[in-house]
């Protein structure tokens, strides 16, 4: 079966990215397909390279990165989401005029259609917010 | 990419107070753009999006009630609203901004159980 | 459907908003879980929901905080698979968030 994952709120404040990612680790490990991960509202924010938590917590920026690398997730962040809230790629630096970049690896920016593909293609799809 | 899926937008907050409403519009509009066939339910405190009269100016927010105004043009019509969260913030159909099909919570359930995808913010 | 509650009943209607408006299994995550613990006011609540709802906790959810061994007679602990196949079986979720 083919899921799509919509995270709604960033990492640490909110228990959802975690659930998302526990989430989407079990999807995997059951056999299933993971069509997509999506970013939104608050969630890009899961897709910041700059954060830097204590060692002895986890580290749910690169545990996506990881995640993503292993089994070739498509990790999905909603470019208008993504420009409020400051996180930004090489296009979307150049094109806005900014100094910096800081998506994480794994992770690519592009249009909220990404997520209603996912909708039109996926069997199920779970969104994880506040 | 040709596929039509029902997807039905569940609306559970209050504008302004968080963002989740309007971000929320905004994946509507484009769904409708995908032409998909797209419902909007309003429970709960989502029935307060859809008061008319928002006078934003003071909040520095943009006001909802122009963009209700486009959703006719993206031929977005079906919109549910549950009479039971108006009645209990004491409000009618009359109060609302643009045309609604009020209904009972559980004629919502049933819409809901029908959908291919249910998104909720 | 299923319906996925991560919302404390004792915080925001989430539950109630869930339990009126369909049928089908009710999944608590997160804060949700707080719904599934004996002795609460909410413990009524998810009895009488049981005539019509399957009713699930997620068990990392319950253990995390302290509620794994008061756990609402009726209710069924998953862990993230069976949180998965739950998700699997309905052909609808909503997440009452």
């Amino acid at each position: 079966m083919k899921f799509a994952i919509l995270v709604n709120e960033g990492p640490y404040t909110h228990q959802a990215s975690d659930t998302a990612y526990q989430f989407t680790k079990a999807v995997l490990a059951k056999g299933h397909e993971v069509f997509r991960v999506f970013f939104y509202h608050d969630g890009v924010n899961n897709a910041t390279r700059l954060t830097t938590p204590p060692q002895d917590d986890r580290n749910i920026v690169n545990r996506w990165s990881k995640l993503a690398e292993e089994h070739n997730l498509d990790m999905v962040v909603c470019v208008a989401a993504a420009q409020r809230r400051g996180i930004v790629d090489e296009g979307e630096m150049k094109r806005n005029g900014k100094d910096a970049t800081n998506l994480a690896p794994g992770f690519r920016i592009s249009g909220l259609g990404q997520l209603i593909e996912a909708g039109i293609q996926a069997d199920r799809l779970v969104v994880f917010g506040d | 990419m040709s596929t039509t899926k029902q997807f039905m937008f569940v609306n559970r907050k209050a504008p302004y107070g968080t963002i989740y409403a309007w971000e929320a519009l905004e994946v509507v509009l484009i769904a409708a753009a995908f032409e998909q066939d797209v419902s909007l339910a309003f429970l709960d405190d989502g029935v307060f999006q859809l008061k008319k009269g928002h006078q934003t100016k003071g909040i520095e927010v943009k006001a909802f009630e122009k963009t209700w105004g486009a959703l006719e043009d993206y031929d977005i019509t079906k919109l549910y609203v549950d009479g039971d969260s108006l009645k209990e913030r004491g409000l009618t159909a009359d109060d609302l901004a643009i045309p609604v099909e009020v209904l009972s919570r559980a004629e919502i359930g049933k819409l809901m159980e029908e959908q291919d995808v249910l998104l909720s913010f | 459907m299923l319906h996925i509650i991560n919302k404390s009943p004792y915080d925001r209607p989430a539950l109630d908003s869930a339990l009126n408006t369909g049928e089908g299994a009710i999944l608590l995550i997160e804060d949700g879980v707080y719904a599934a613990a004996k002795g609460g006011a909410a413990e009524a609540k998810i009895k009488a929901a049981q005539g019509k709802f399957k009713v699930y906790a997620l068990q990392a959810d319950l253990e995390a905080r302290g509620l794994a061994d008061r756990v609402t007679d009726g209710v069924t602990a998953v862990d993230y698979g069976g949180f998965v196949d739950l998700v699997a079986e309905y052909k609808t979720n909503q997440s009452w968030l």
